[in-house]
């Protein structure tokens, strides 16, 4: 049976598929610790228990994100043995290397520091308590940092050789791996995106539990702390994005010109195409809206220069691979999805400011205009969701606009599949995890909807009574 | 073969070990949720014995991946890609197993609590039997090729002697499970895992010999290595009788101890088996050898001195966790 699909493509789909689910979780769950870290240490400082009932309630969704965060994460690391076994041996001098890191660094500070967190209310003071929830919010962003170590090298291999008698890449340096000026402009971009991504989806949820009226204090107060957490976070995804511009720029120009649906050069002074028709097959823009001035100004800071187009590079590509590579590629990248998912991410981007803003000047305590704006309560909560269609959007432009290659410049990943695999495996695991993730994906939904419909009445009455904890003084027995 | 790529085959080693020690009785424990406890009230104890650690417990595999990636990429790629769709079915009982504790405690009926102890249960069964299977399979030599990829058939994962490797890891880290809830609960759970290891320490017996006597027919341990070979399989024995005389005669934490060093018995015995290849072929020629597997010196070096410098802080604070919650459970 012919369905005329490949192991290459069956194998990249399946890449795409579990990554961008698992990265659903991922910036939930970074985002997540830290409003929950920062409402329990309001909690110490304060000592006002509502705080306390806060970062119990949101750390409700926070453990559902982790749980299936860790889930997912552990078909990231098996898949690269398993679909991408020649990139493995290629690359396994310097990415197995942070990926053992991340590990013995990150995953066991996180997962020791959660059960210590989840069990622990009533067996610790409230500031060890909340140390706990810093240490696995630290251990989370550790963790990005050696995994975005990893993808860095394969946006800009830097600190290694290609050892001639292997053919396989090898480190020579560590410490260039580590200060690869792609990891410190991609990290902190992550990381500021994984923020909004946590504070936009409490602010959301406590959006729709304000246009029911249930427990308004609570969540106008949870309102509050994301909102702050949010506009800052969003000030530093937009700074550090603009950051992150102008250094693809000049180390992935094609990943650039696809962002902007550049196919010939722009000429001095560049304007910027809101939007634009283009034509993938013959390489050429049919039409666009354009401003002047503004891509000199998102590229360079300044009012003048040429940014170059797709045609250009894709000359200089070919003088530089084609003969190294021993055959004619093809290096246009899906400049239409990478055109309109940059939209839509700094789109995003803008909203969320905005939002912010609104939100706390609507929110504040003086006035209860918020209540009142019920459209805007449906605009926030609709920014539930906003987060990961952003978050979504930067990966595949980041990941789609490396095209042809896995490690730039040194691997194509038509080079990188493992060659054992058969279609029908590759089939079958496909669906498997489509399967999976659909149902992850509804549990994920329902539960954490029913836990918002709940609302935290049950802590608000369980404050007076003892609460039920498995762990807790009353409830063991010793011999 | 250099130092340090002997160094970090015992690491890789001693990872897996650890992994199978402490996931040892999560799996264990996981089983016993729809077998050992009978009530909600029992389903919710074992359960809460390895809440605040499985999920750290199953680190300790992450980082075995990660080290093998990291010291062994040869290794790595070969197993992983080879060994594909037994890997693809330990990812889905490892994730079903992984989200039911969570799931679980959100559920308002008892249909929905039923639905997640049973993912719980054949996710833990599961993960348990196909690792047995995998590594079994592994050791016994597998279809591989000159560039190290394998190639391998039903028949070459699913056999006799695979199926009874992947019985007899079930059933150890059942029998650890059962241990541990003897050491974390009080009353009758306690009383009844007690009950209930006392005649599967006898299966078990009898599940080693048939391993012991297909080890010998389908592996090249006792010709290449007869004394170590020997010696470790001697010590699995005698790890078991001191288990079952730790059950018979009440002795929780001697149960316990024999029950987890028994499983590591049984990684180093693979191991030993193995050594100097990682991976075993058919043809001998193309076994992937120690030497030929590894990173660059520079890689090695380099991940030797940060896991000797992290490790110690993180097994402080992780055996500091078990040390917080080491109490016993009210039924």
């Amino acid at each position: 049976m012919n369905l005329g699909l490949s192991i290459l493509s069956l194998a990249r789909f399946q890449f795409a598929m579990t990554t961008v689910f698992h990265f659903f979780f991922v910036p939930l769950s970074i985002g997540l610790a830290l409003v929950v870290a920062i409402m329990e240490t309001i909690y110490v400082v304060k000592k006002d228990v509502l705080y306390k009932h806060m970062a119990q309630f949101w750390g409700r969704i926070f453990l559902l994100s982790f749980a299936v965060g860790v889930v997912t994460g552990i078909i990231q690391e098996f898949q690269f043995g398993m679909n991408w076994s020649d990139y493995s041996r290629f690359m396994g001098d310097i990415f197995g290397a942070p990926l053992a890191i991340e590990a013995l660094v990150a995953f066991f500070m996180e997962s020791t520091f959660i059960g210590l967190w989840m069990f622990g209310w009533d067996r610790f003071n409230a500031k060890i308590h909340c140390a706990f929830i810093w240490l696995t919010s630290i251990g989370t962003m550790i963790s990005a940092m050696w995994i975005l170590a990893a993808n860095s090298f394969m946006q800009n291999p830097v600190g290694f050789m290609i050892n001639a008698k292997t053919g396989r890449a090898q480190m020579t340096s560590f410490s260039a791996v580590i200060k690869n000026p792609q990891l410190w402009v991609e990290l902190p971009h992550v990381l500021f995106g994984a923020f909004v991504t946590g504070s936009f989806v409490v602010a959301g949820m406590a959006a729709f539990s304000l246009l029911r009226k249930k427990n308004v204090t609570f969540f106008r107060k949870s309102l509050k702390v994301s909102l702050i957490i949010g506009l800052v976070a969003t000030l530093g995804v937009v700074a550090v994005g603009d950051l992150q511009t102008r250094y693809i720029i000049k180390e992935q120009p094609m990943k650039f010109a696809a962002t902007e649906g550049l196919y010939k050069d722009s000429g001095s002074p560049a304007a910027w195409s809101i939007i634009s028709g283009m034509d993938t097959k013959n390489h050429k823009t049919n039409w666009s809206v354009e401003v002047p001035y503004v891509l000199d100004i998102l590229s360079y800071h300044k009012l003048s220069g040429n940014v170059k187009g797709q045609n250009t590079i894709n000359k200089e590509f070919h003088a530089k691979y084609d003969k190294k590579f021993g055959k004619n590629m093809n290096y246009y990248v899906p400049t239409k999805t990478l055109f309109w998912s940059f939209r839509v991410m700094t789109i995003s981007g803008g909203l969320f400011a905005l939002i912010a803003i609104v939100g706390l000047i609507f929110n504040r305590a003086s006035s209860d205009l918020i209540m009142r704006q019920r459209w805007f309560l449906w605009v926030l909560g609709i920014c539930t969701f906003l987060p990961f269609a952003a978050n979504t959007t930067g990966w595949l432009i980041t990941e789609l606009g490396r095209y042809p290659w896995v490690v730039y410049g040194l691997l194509t990943i038509a080079d990188a599949v493992s060659p054992n695999v058969s279609v029908a495996s590759l089939l079958i695991s496909n669906i498997v995890y489509f399967c999976v993730f659909s149902g992850l994906g509804v549990v994920m939904i329902v539960l954490s909807r029913r836990a918002l419909h709940h609302g935290p009445d049950d802590l608000l009455k369980a404050a007076d009574d003892a609460p039920y904890d498995p762990y807790g003084k009353g409830a063991l027995s010793h011999e | 073969m250099s130092n340090l790529q002997l160094l970090w085959f015992v690491l890789v080693g001693v990872l897996f070990s650890g992994f199978f020690f402490l996931e040892g009785f999560d799996f264990g424990v996981g089983m016993t949720i729809k077998s050992l406890a009978q009530t909600r009230a029992e389903r919710d104890v074992v359960i809460h014995t390895i809440g605040p650690h499985w999920d750290a417990n199953e680190v300790w595999l992450i980082t075995a991946g990660g080290a093998m990636f990291a010291s062994f990429p040869m290794w790595y790629a070969s197993l992983f890609s080879g060994f594909y769709l037994i890997l693809l079915l330990i990812l889905v009982a490892l994730i079903m197993r992984g989200v039911s504790f969570e799931f679980r405690s959100r559920m308002e009926s008892d249909a929905g609590r039923n639905f997640w102890e049973w993912a719980a249960a054949i996710g833990s069964f599961l993960a348990a039997f196909l690792f047995g299977m995998m590594f079994t399979a592994m050791v016994k030599g597998m279809p591989i090729n000159a560039h190290g990829d394998m190639t391998a058939h039903f028949t070459d994962y699913v056999n006799l002697f695979s199926i009874v490797g992947g019985v007899a890891v079930t059933l150890l880290c059942y029998l650890h499970g059962l241990n541990f809830i003897r050491l974390k609960t009080t009353g009758t759970l306690r009383a009844r895992a007690l009950q209930w290891a006392k005649p599967l320490y006898w299966v078990l017996f009898a599940g080693e010999v048939v391993f012991a006597i297909l080890l010998y027919f389908n592996t090249d341990f006792f010709t290449k290595k007869p004394i170590s070979t020997l010696i470790l399989v001697v010590v699995l024995v005698v790890l078991t009788c001191l288990a079952t005389w730790g059950v018979y005669g009440n002795h929780e934490w001697l149960s316990f101890i024999s029950s987890g060093l028994s499983l590591i018995d049984v990684v180093v015995l693979l191991f030993n088996g193995l050594f100097p290849r990682v991976m075993v072929a058919n043809n001998s020629v193309n076994s992937i050898l120690i030497k030929d597997a590894s990173n660059s010196p520079y890689t090695l070096h380099l991940m030797t001195v940060i896991a000797l410098s992290v490790l110690p802080i993180m097994l402080v604070y992780f055996i500091w966790s078990y040390w917080v919650f080491y109490k016993r459970l009210a039924s």
